[in-house]
């Protein structure tokens, strides 16, 4: 009698403790993510934000990085950037003053939200058209043989890869022996190729979720094989194609390693399309938000001048990532609600 | 009625009566709709499960497929519009079948074309995430009409031989999913029939229904038998009794006995056959 009531007790308490470890774990999960989107929430708005109309800082959001020029004048303490020195120089002439200069600190962010819109744009591109037509073809047309068991397994694999790998692959191929040198071209393939197995994998699941009977049912009306695929199997598993390709936007967003010896400049003065020919406008380096937010953390000497940046930069990049994963869920729930699945 | 003493003597079970007379099939009589199935042996990978089938499946009238569950009658439906196609492991191992005269599994057949002509409605319903109209007109639009009115007479009139469009026709444009499971399977003759086929394949297309929607349904494969050859699996001897001219009785995936249907219920010719339809097995 007692042996069980002490055995009760005892699993009551084992129960209670991990039941505490695992509330524990998802607290500190929450503290963690809390933390975060408040540091650069706070810090950041202060950069994104001003306190006078329209409230919000357009500078900083619609021109390039420039560099800030900070020294003493009369007892003041200036802080220019490139464009504002130079006028002021010419304002004051004769004055000499001793500035200190700050790389990117000064300006805004444009060309790199300019820069990481086209590449997702064109890498997401490139892996849906690349990763859909695959994914058909193994969902619809391969039969079930050792290659395609080989094919599958090569593509779990790759989406175990580190980034960086995708980074040095790109470069070596794209890069170096394609001879394209630093250009977003290169950043699509290597960014596409990246998120390429996820894709792959999510396309598969749902083509497959799409009911056999639906594929019968169109074949049986006389429909060929791509006429079901397009009309009756693709509309049905486009909503969780998309769905799964949100978290691919983010990813090509945010990764810094593959397009950072690929795709992005630290610096660059014309905007994409100020270029001569449009050729040109593949085989041209950008800047882009996160390797922005890299350069302007380690690659300059800290102060307190450079936090503007970096937080603003931080805060417009979470911003954007945002938008796009809301986007896209507007537009699965839009589709699916067409279908009325 | 012939006696179990009798009957009994009979070990093999053979085909005992063909009511259409086997056409030579280097001068076939070709008859719009006609189906023979000659010596057709299937099997799923190494699983044979159709032997010897020897069958001419007659024009404008309807065959019932009857018979217990797993003996293969949903198989050889589907080869008949080469349904099985899509299963990998499914083979013809021997023997043919021959619609109108031409083997529909000769490399020249367009499989499309056939599927086309021989219309199908599944043992299990599936109307497509789609309206209503949008549903039976799917068959016209793959084919290429894209008319408005002729799709829109199509749709009306395929709906009307369905029994449906009284019920529907006030919300044609909202989802098929929306409709009973019976509704829903006769949008599925519906949007067979709207194609036009010659022969109408039909697995258990009443196993979902209630008895109201069932008569409809029969009432509509009797009407349907004038313009095309129908065949129906059913599991419902009445019913086969009811709507069909012929029954095949299959068993272990052998046809058993195929004769008029009045025949088979008054007096089957094999003892199994009538232990079947008197419900003592199955
Ligand atoms: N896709 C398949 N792969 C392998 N074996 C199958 C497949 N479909 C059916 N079979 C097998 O073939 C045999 C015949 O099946 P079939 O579906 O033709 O029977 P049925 O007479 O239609 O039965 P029911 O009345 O239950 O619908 C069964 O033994 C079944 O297990
Ligand atoms: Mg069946």
């Amino acid at each position: 009698m007692t042996a069980t009531a002490s055995n009760s007790r005892r699993v009551h308490l084992v129960q209670g403790i991990l039941f505490w470890i695992f509330r524990l774990a998802t607290y500190f999960v929450l503290a963690c993510a809390t933390y975060i989107f408040l540091d650069i929430g706070i810090k950041g708005s202060r950069t994104v934000f001003t306190s006078t109309p329209p409230f919000i800082n357009v500078p900083f959001l619609t021109e390039p990085p420039q560099t800030l020029y900070v020294f003493d004048y009369e007892g003041k303490k200036m802080a220019l950037s490139d464009r504002q020195f130079r006028q002021w120089k010419v304002e004051h002439p004769g004055t000499e003053v001793e500035a200190s200069s700050i790389a990117y600190s000064a300006g805004g962010i444009w060309p790199c939200i300019v820069g990481t819109a086209l590449l997702v744009i064109g890498s997401m591109i490139l892996a849906l058209g690349i990763g859909i037509s695959s994914a058909i073809y193994l969902s619809e047309y391969s039969r079930n043989g050792p290659l395609i068991r080989l094919v599958r397994i090569a593509i779990l694999n790759l989406a175990g890869v580190p980034s960086i790998v995708f980074g040095l692959f790109g470069f070596g191929l794209f890069v170096i022996f394609f001879g394209w040198n630093v250009s977003l071209i290169a950043g699509w393939f290597t960014l596409g190729l990246m998120v390429l197995p996820a894709i792959i994998t999510a396309s598969e699941e749902s083509l497959r979720a799409v009911p056999q009977g639906l594929r019968e049912g169109s074949l049986a009306l006389g429909a060929s094989k791509w006429q079901t695929i397009r009309k009756n199997v693709l509309p049905y598993a486009m909503p969780g194609i998309l769905t799964s390709s949100i978290l691919g936007i983010a990813r090509v967003a945010g990764e810094t390693a593959p397009i950072m010896f690929t795709a992005a400049y630290a610096m660059k003065d014309e905007l994409p399309w100020q270029v001569t020919r449009m050729t040109d406008f593949f085989f041209q380096g950008v800047m882009a938000l996160p390797y922005h937010i890299y350069v302007v953390s380690s690659k300059i000497p800290q102060n307190e001048y450079t936090e503007r940046v970096q937080y603003g930069s931080a805060f417009v990049f979470l911003f954007l990532v945002m938008l796009i994963a809301l986007t896209s869920i507007i537009l699965r729930e839009r589709s699916r609600s067409r279908l009325s699945w | 009625m012939v006696s179990v003493a009798e009957m009994s003597e009979i070990t093999s079970p053979t085909v005992v009566n063909q009511t259409a007379p086997m056409p030579n099939p280097a001068n076939p009589k070709v008859e719009r709709g006609m189906i023979e199935i000659e010596q057709l042996d299937f099997a799923y990978g190494t699983n044979k499960v159709l032997h010897d089938i020897n069958l001419s499946i007659p024009a404008r009238a309807v065959t019932a497929f009857i018979g217990p569950s797993g003996c293969g009658k949903t198989t050889l439906l589907r080869c008949l519009n080469r349904m099985n196609d899509l299963i990998d492991s499914a083979r013809i191992t021997q023997g043919s079948i021959r619609i109108e005269g031409v083997d529909i599994n000769a490399s020249s057949v367009d499989v499309v074309d056939l599927r086309r002509r021989v219309g199908m409605v599944f043992q299990k319903s599936n109307p497509f995430p789609k309206s209503i109209y949008d549903n039976v007109a799917y068959g016209l639009r793959i084919a290429g009409t894209t008319k408005r009115t002729l799709i829109d007479e199509a749709v009306e009139k395929s709906l009307r031989s369905a029994a449906l469009w009284d019920e529907v026709k006030d919300r044609l444009h909202v989802s098929g999913y929306g409709l009973s499971g019976g509704q829903q399977q006769r949008l599925c003759i519906a949007r067979a029939l709207a194609v036009e086929p010659e022969i109408v394949l039909m697995d258990e297309p009443c196993s979902a229904l209630d008895p109201i929607a069932t008569a409809k349904v029969e009432e509509l494969i009797r009407q349907l038998k004038e313009q095309y050859t129908i065949v129906i699996v059913t599991h419902n001897m009445q019913q086969a009794g009811r709507c069909s001219d012929h029954t095949a009785f299959f068993y272990l995936g052998r046809l058993i006995e195929f004769d008029d249907t009045t025949k088979i219920f008054s007096n089957p010719g094999q003892r199994q056959t009538e232990e079947y339809i008197t419900g003592r097995f199955g």
